[in-house]
């Protein structure tokens, strides 16, 4: 493994050199939420439950599916999921 | 200094032939009983024989020491150096010792080899291993699995092209094109007014892929750039399209390589390329001027990721940008415009001046919008095929100059608001006058471009450049 790398400031400083988190997004109410299922068992009724209870609220929900649980997602799904959704809910184990 | 205890120090490395043949001399030395201490750079078991034998092959006393070549011979007293002899060389030697007989077999002398300290690419290792360089700047550590060029994505320190990761080492090579302390502040880089090492400007321009030789060129842009007259608070806040653009003057462009011809204003040469970088490197990283936040441009332009070039000067019939704005010859020169894209000038037909002068006054008319007068400045490229027309004319650049600012007189009845038909304008009241499209030296004439083509160009200026607002500066390139 290569050693950890070094870099020096090019900023002011005055902020935290720590990487910074996304901006938060729209008012929850608001959100187009995302249900992500990867593909591994009991996932479903997870979601499912999720989908039943959002859905009382108004909220907005749309389903995805990972083809494999064994793989990261594909870059489609990623891009089709992040330009359709503002913040997605991940169920990740059985 | 009687009365100090004197002490020999010799460093040496195993892989040189005359610290190999100075070995017995090594010996005679500590068989005489005088105090001496070996420092081996390269095999810790070298030389053998011998007591008081040091593994330099870190080589931090090698560095510190400041030795160039093997081997060398340094006498102190009280712990203080009091000479040095590099290389064999007998009499030295023997006077630096008091041993009269020292090396009787040897030959008188015989050049040392160099140092492993010196080797190409490995001082400036030692000097940030060894902290001899004054690095203030915040450490910022990168995981081992994190890719380093991804991770400067993630900190949003880059204009959306990949940058060189600043890695220490880099940052000293850097400061190495400089005789200027790190620790020296070059002012207050806008929006956030933050002070400006020079440290922090290496770190930028090493992002940027400058090599260390253009930091000269890096900072006097930058120098110039936070000149009040020059107002970039304004010019990178603004709604407007432009940024700095940097025209280089003097023997400099020569010395890194600058293009001033084919291209000039384009890709490939990563002088023009990486200067320009840097500049807008550190108004983003240093002085928090990101699009989007403070800099509230509309379009922008190609050129805000970099715009810089030189002058051909040699091709030129007329004195350079730099004297024309009171600089003597072989004085090398930046000087900042508030610039925006990059506008054709046609004119395959005419020969003569002043037929090429009209062609020029009406396609600067039309900077900003042909209807407005005394705003925008413009630099004027000429390219050489045009520049050939005005040799072959005689006419000076002054003599150009008064052409133009005849021709862009401009009458006050086309200009005002409805003329034409378009509600853009100067107010009607204006209608009788006569106006200047330009405001005095709202102008700046540059020679560059390829020997084929018979064009020129307009580099339009912001429209904020009223007074006010920014001027142009020319800023002295020091080493």
């Amino acid at each position: 493994m290569k050693e950890k790398i070094v870099l020096l400031d090019p900023t002011s400083e005055i902020t935290s050199s720590m990487r910074e988190r996304l901006p938060r997004t729209v008012p929850i109410q608001e959100a187009v939420i995302g249900l992500l299922d990867i593909s591994k068992p009991r996932g479903d009724v997870f979601l499912d439950e999720l989908e039943r209870l959002l859905g009382q609220k108004g909220m907005q929900v749309k389903r995805f599916k990972k083809p494999t649980f064994t793989r990261t997602a594909p870059l489609d799904l990623l891009q089709e999921i992040r330009s359709q959704c503002n913040v997605v809910v991940e169920a990740l184990a059985d | 200094m009687e009365g100090f205890e004197k002490e020999w120090i010799v460093f040496c490395k195993k892989e040189c032939a005359t610290c190999r043949m100075v070995v017995p001399v090594l010996q005679e030395i500590q068989r005489e009983g005088l105090p001496l201490i070996v420092y081996t750079q390269d095999d810790p078991a070298f030389p053998e024989g011998l007591a008081r034998v040091h593994d330099d092959t870190s080589l931090e006393a090698s560095f510190r020491s400041r030795i160039e070549a093997v081997p060398t011979l340094i006498l102190l007293e009280g712990g203080q150096e009091k000479e040095r002899v590099v290389g064999w060389d007998r009499e030295k030697w023997r006077a630096l010792t008091g041993l009269g007989r020292l090396g009787e077999e040897l030959p008188p002398f015989r050049p040392g080899c160099g140092a492993r300290n010196t080797e190409p690419g490995l001082a400036e290792e030692l000097a940030v291993r060894f902290g001899a360089v004054p690095l203030s700047s915040r450490r910022v550590e990168v995981a081992p699995l994190e890719d380093e060029i991804e991770a400067c994505f993630d900190r949003g320190w880059t204009d959306g092209l990949p940058v060189v990761p600043p890695t220490p080492l880099r940052v000293v090579r850097m400061l190495a094109g400089t005789t200027r302390d790190p620790r020296e502040v070059i002012g207050d880089v806008p929006p956030n007014n933050v002070p400006c090492t020079v440290e922090k400007a290496a770190i930028n321009a090493v992002m940027a892929g400058c090599r260390p030789e253009y930091f000269p060129v890096v900072l006097a842009a930058l120098e110039a750039a936070l000149q009040d007259d020059f107002c970039l608070h304004g010019l990178l806040a603004t709604t407007y399209f432009s940024g700095p653009l940097i025209i280089v003057n003097g023997p400099v462009r020569q010395r890194i390589g600058m293009n001033s011809g084919i291209n000039a204003l384009g890709q490939g040469n990563r002088a023009n390329a990486t200067i320009g970088r840097a500049l807008q490197l550190i108004v983003r990283n240093v002085g928090g001027g990101r699009p989007g936040e403070i800099d509230r441009a509309a379009l922008g332009h190609p050129g805000k990721y970099t715009f810089c070039f030189a002058e051909d000067e040699e091709g030129s019939p007329w004195e350079p940008l730099s004297v024309e704005r009171g600089f003597p010859e072989g004085v090398s020169t930046v000087t900042l415009f508030p610039g925006d894209g990059v506008q054709p000038v046609v004119d395959q037909l005419s020969r003569t001046p002043e037929s090429l002068a009209r062609t020029f006054a009406l396609c600067l008319r039309s900077v900003a919008h042909p209807k407005i007068p005394m705003a925008a400045d413009a630099v004027l490229v000429v390219c050489p095929e045009h520049a050939q027309v005005f040799r072959q004319a005689g006419w000076s650049k002054r003599r150009l100059r008064e052409e133009l600012d005849g021709l862009l007189q401009l009458p006050g009845k086309e200009l005002v608001r409805g003329a034409q038909g378009i509600s853009e304008g100067i107010p009607e009241g204006f209608e009788g006058l006569t106006l200047p499209k330009f405001k005095p030296d709202g102008l700046l004439l540059v020679h560059a471009g390829g020997r084929a083509g018979k064009f020129s160009a307009v580099i339009s200026g912001w429209i904020g450049s009223r007074a006010g607002g920014s001027r142009p500066v020319t800023w002295e390139i020091r080493s």
